[in-house]
Formats: C-alpha cells, sequence, structure tokens
C-alpha cells in the first residue's frame, strides 16, 4: 500500500514537473521580478537602486500615463458594448438559417478572427489609405470632396481601430452567442406564438434573458481582453503622433522598451496587472454566484 | 365550449395562419440581408487577394476594378525575393510547433495528475492556475524580456518559445474530458498493472484525441498570430515570425500596396487553411476554451 503511494506520488511529480518548472520559471518568477523592480530606478536590463514608492508617484503625475489610461477606457467604451450587441444580433441572424447556408454566412464572419493582428492591421490600412483606399468614396462626401486620413486625424484614431477590432473579433462573440441561443427549447418559442406574441415580445421575453449568462460572459471576456490593447492600436500610429493615443500596455513599452525606464515601465505594468486581478476576481465572483443559484 | 370561444380560437389559428405568411417574406428578407452582412465581412479579405494580384500601376488607378485584369504574381515574387520571409516561414513554423507540442504535453500530464492522482500540492496547483487565467501576460513583458536577456535567448526560437508555453485554459479543457473518463477503464488498466504513463497514453490520451486535435489546432493558431512578444523577443530580420516581419515590409519600399496584400496573404494563408480545413474543430476549440458547450 505504501508502495503504491509512493509510486502515485512519484508519476504526480513527473507528469506535473513540466508544469511546475514551466509556470514557475515564467510566470510566478516574473511576477515577483516585476514587483521588485517596480520599487527601483532600474534602467531595462541592469542593477538599480531601492527609490520606494517613487516610480508610482511620478506615474500618476504623468500626464502621458493619464492619457494611457483615458484612451484605455474609451477604446473599452467604443468595443466591448457594441461588438455584444452586433454578434448577438448576428448570431441571431445566422441561428435561423439551416444547413450549408449556416456554415458558409458563419465562416464568413468567423474568417477575420482567426488571422494574424498585423494581417489585419494591413489590409484596413489599405483599405483607408488617404489616397487610394476604398473607405475614401465614403469619407469624401462627408468631408467637402476632400479625402482624410481617419487614423492620423486624432479624433477618428480610436473609433476607426474600435470599428476594424469589432470587424477582427466578432466571429467570436458571435460563436459564444450561436451556443447559448441553441440552449434554448424551441418549445418556448412554440408556446410564445401560440400566444401570438410578437418578434420583439419574444426577443425581450425569452431570447435576451435566456441568453444573459452568455452576454455577461462574452461582456467581461471582452472587457479584460481589451484593457490589454496593445497590437492594432500600435500598429494603426506607426508613422504618426503616438502618444495622443497611446494605451496602457503601449504606455509600460514605451517606457521600459523605448526610454529604457525598466523600474517605471515595471511600475505601470504592476498597476494594470492590479486593475486586471481586481476585475478577474470580481468577475470569478459573479461567475459562481451565478453557478450557485 | 361556447360559440365565443370557439370563433375565438378560429380567429386566434387565422392570426397565426397569417402570421406563418408573413414570417415567410421576412424570414427571406432577413437570409438576403444576413447573406449580405456575412458578404460584407468578408469583403475586406477578398479586396486584399485582388490586391495583391494586381500590378502596382493597376493598385493606384482610378475606378473601384473588382477583379485583377490579369493575374500578376509580381508581388508575391517581389516579397518571396527581396524580403526573408522564407526564414520568418520557418521561425513561425518552428515555434509555433514547439509550442504546441510543449503547451499539449505538459497541460496533458499536469491534467492527468489533477484529475486522477491524490499528492500534496494539488491546491496549490489549482490556485496557479486560477491566478494564471487572471494575470494579464501583457503586464509581464519586461520581465520576461529580462529573464531572456539573462539567458541570453532574445532573437533566438527558444527566447521567442518559452513565455508562449502559458496556457492554462488546456490544463482545465482537458481536466474536465479526464474526470469524464469512466473510472473502470482505469481500473481495469491497473489490473493489467499498466503505470500511469501506460494509462495516460493508452487510454486517456486516444480516448479524447478529437480534444487533442481541437486544442492542437487552436494552440498552433494563437501561436502562429501572436505578435506582442515575438516583436519584443525578436528584434533582427533573421529571427522575426511571419506576422512581426510583414511589418517590416512596409518602411522599405513606400507606398506598394501591391506587395503589402502579397505579404498579408501570405501571412494569413496558413491559419486561413487550417480554419477552413477544420471548422468544426477549430469552433469546438474556441467554445470549449471560454467554457462554453457547444
Amino acid at each position: 500500500m505504501i508502495r503504491d503511494k509512493r509510486s502515485e506520488y512519484l508519476a504526480a511529480l513527473v507528469l506535473v514537473g513540466p508544469f511546475i518548472v514551466i509556470y514557475g520559471l515564467l510566470f510566478v518568477w516574473p511576477t515577483i521580478q516585476m514587483i521588485a523592480l517596480s520599487f527601483t530606478d532600474a534602467p531595462l536590463i541592469g542593477p538599480g537602486e531601492w527609490v520606494g514608492f517613487e516610480n508610482y508617484i511620478d506615474i500618476l503625475n504623468h500626464r502621458l500615463f493619464r492619457n494611457a489610461a483615458w484612451n484605455t477606457v474609451y477604446f473599452v467604451v467604443l468595443t466591448v458594448v457594441p461588438n455584444t450587441l452586433i454578434s448577438l444580433a448576428i448570431a441571431m441572424a445566422v441561428n435561423r438559417l439551416k444547413g450549408w447556408q449556416q456554415g458558409f454566412v458563419m465562416a464568413c464572419f468567423f474568417l477575420p478572427y482567426i488571422l494574424p493582428v498585423s494581417v489585419v492591421y494591413l489590409i484596413w490600412n489599405w483599405i483607408i489609405d488617404v489616397q487610394y483606399g476604398l473607405i475614401q468614396y465614403v469619407v469624401r462626401p462627408f468631408n467637402g470632396g476632400e479625402p482624410m486620413s481617419l487614423t492620423r486625424t486624432i479624433p477618428f484614431f480610436m473609433p476607426t481601430v474600435a470599428a476594424v477590432t469589432i470587424w477582427w473579433t466578432l466571429g467570436f462573440n458571435v460563436l459564444l452567442f450561436i451556443a447559448g441561443l441553441r440552449n434554448i427549447s424551441p418549445e418556448i418559442y412554440e408556446a410564445a406564438s401560440l400566444d401570438s406574441a410578437g418578434r420583439w415580445r419574444q426577443f425581450r421575453r425569452i431570447t435576451w434573458p435566456l441568453v444573459w449568462p452568455v452576454t455577461a460572459l462574452v461582456l467581461t471576456i471582452q472587457l479584460i481582453a481589451q484593457l490589454k490593447i496593445f497590437d492594432q492600436i500600435y500598429l494603426f500610429s506607426i508613422g504618426g503622433r503616438q502618444d495622443p493615443t497611446i494605451v496602457m500596455v503601449q504606455y509600460i513599452y514605451k517606457l521600459a522598451f523605448q526610454q529604457n525606464k525598466g523600474g517605471e515601465g515595471a511600475a505601470a505594468a504592476t498597476i494594470l496587472f492590479a486593475i486586471i486581478i481586481i476585475l478577474s476576481v470580481l468577475q470569478f465572483q459573479a461567475l459562481r454566484a451565478r453557478g450557485q443559484k | 365550449m361556447s360559440a365565443e370561444t370557439l370563433s375565438g380560437a378560429a380567429r386566434a389559428h387565422a392570426e397565426r395562419l397569417r402570421g406563418d405568411r408573413l414570417v415567410d417574406w421576412g424570414g427571406m428578407i432577413l437570409t438576403i440581408i444576413t447573406f449580405g452582412f456575412a458578404l460584407m465581412a468578408v469583403f475586406p479579405l477578398y479586396w486584399a487577394v485582388v490586391t495583391s494580384f494586381k500590378s502596382e500601376t493597376a493598385v493606384i488607378a482610378s475606378g473601384i476594378s473588382l477583379w485583377p485584369e490579369s493575374f500578376n504574381t509580381e508581388a508575391y515574387e517581389h516579397i518571396w525575393n527581396n524580403t526573408n520571409i522564407g526564414q520568418w516561414y520557418i521561425n513561425s513554423l518552428v515555434t509555433s510547433v514547439v509550442i504546441t507540442a510543449g503547451v499539449i504535453i505538459s497541460s496533458a500530464g499536469c491534467a492527468y495528475a489533477l484529475s486522477q492522482l491524490d499528492f500534496p500540492g494539488r491546491r496549490l496547483i489549482y490556485v496557479l492556475i486560477l491566478a494564471c487565467f487572471m494575470v494579464p501576460m501583457q503586464a509581464l513583458i519586461i520581465n520576461h524580456f529580462v529573464l531572456m536577456a539573462q539567458f541570453r535567448l532574445l532573437n533566438t526560437w527558444a527566447g521567442i518559445i518559452l513565455p508562449q508555453l502559458i496556457v492554462p485554459v488546456t490544463i482545465i479543457v482537458y481536466k474536465q474530458f479526464f474526470d469524464n473518463v469512466p473510472r473502470e477503464f482505469r481500473e481495469a488498466a491497473q489490473m493489467d498493472s499498466a503505470g500511469h504513463f501506460r494509462t495516460l497514453f493508452r487510454i486517456y490520451m486516444p480516448m479524447n484525441w478529437g480534444v487533442t486535435a481541437a486544442l492542437s489546432i487552436i494552440t498552433f493558431i494563437g501561436a502562429w498570430n501572436s505578435f506582442l512578444w515575438p516583436f519584443l523577443a525578436a528584434t533582427g530580420e533573421a529571427t522575426m515570425t511571419v506576422p512581426v516581419g510583414i511589418t517590416q515590409v512596409k518602411d522599405a519600399y513606400g507606398i506598394v500596396y501591391a506587395k503589402l496584400m502579397a505579404s498579408a496573404v501570405m501571412a494569413g494563408l496558413p491559419v486561413a487553411l487550417l480554419f477552413l480545413i477544420f471548422q468544426r474543430r477549430v469552433t469546438q476549440a474556441v467554445m470549449l476554451s471560454a467554457g462554453v458547450k457547444g
């Protein structure tokens, strides 16, 4: 019996070993190091002196930090709720199709999601090009016949990147919503149409409340994902002024990798880290509370 | 039954019939609209492909031509001959395959141990996985970079691979599936005095090969597509992955959209093909990872 236990421990150790090594070295250790680094004045690579909370105080008084925080929140507002509503509408439209029609339409909406972000950037950068881009056929009539660069005109930067992001990622949300819609028993709709409830009433009274768990999931997944936004914002701002449209991760990147301020970068990273952990814990608690109901 | 309720029922029936006819028309219009939006959603991809087959002069010609006059592969030849894309492909392929294999093997082993074995430290591992779910990897870029610099792994395949081995969701999905393997299978294996490794590789993995296929494809796509970390870890053109490398093409040539679209098509094609061939597996994996049953 004792031999058995020992062999079980040994097997567990070997099986869990790779996990322990990988997560210890590449997750636990960097996290500890990040927090430690944030209290020093070290450059990106090299030693530094302990400076206490100085980096945090500096950053919080930094205009660029407030810019980054505000832009990140703005990007979340521009993407999360619109993406969710559009995705739900598309999912309902796709869900009523059958057979090849459904497969084809679903593939069309999902295909962009599978592509690398730099491909998405290159394609849209071509479409919105100020001289030859297709979008200028739409922009010109609104701009007194003149073409306009949507990513170099600062007020249009965030909405443009948000629209591209919605186009890119909605397939994921549509997929989750379709799974949710399929779980609603058709009998409920049959009963409702016997009561001659209209489409809108069916949506308000049946679809929306029953699909709400998925909606909540989609909203929180996106909220957390968009707080970590970097790739699209960075790519579309190449060659332009970056500071007015900077977001949090880009701010960390700028401090650490462009200005060689490892300590300040780590402090900014720790702040983002804390915000996302708090939100994730809240999300986790909410999901658990719902699970217990 | 009174006459009144009868006529009421008849009226409801007539209304329902009329409703059905309306639904048919409305349904058809809705289907057409849905197809319209679906085509609009893929149109940018179509436009990129069409552009890539045009000559640079045709690209900037006025008017919209939805079909190239002649299929011109000049842009592709140019990208192939004048950038390191061959090397980028090798870098992307090697790193993505190694990441996929590493994630699948380490996750399956860990999930089997969590699901079937009793050992000290199980709770700690749970806490670690859960914490990892919540932590934004983007916040760790600085210290991943410092760590890889200390190991002298910047601008190497290993440097690109290592921080991307962290995919906690794979462990959770495997554990759910291993939990559902009937106990009799394991007991039968133990009667045969098969060790835990044989039980895992001869019974648990083969029984769940569909999950392994789905998770492998999605992990590969994720690794192929990842941008931020390879962008930081590979600064030399020789060690870039395809998605990072193609963002460098622009700086070298100015406004050359046929060539840029050719590079975009070349970067996106492998994952697009994977998706089109294994559509069902990909969507299954996406839903499993989000914790939604399909």
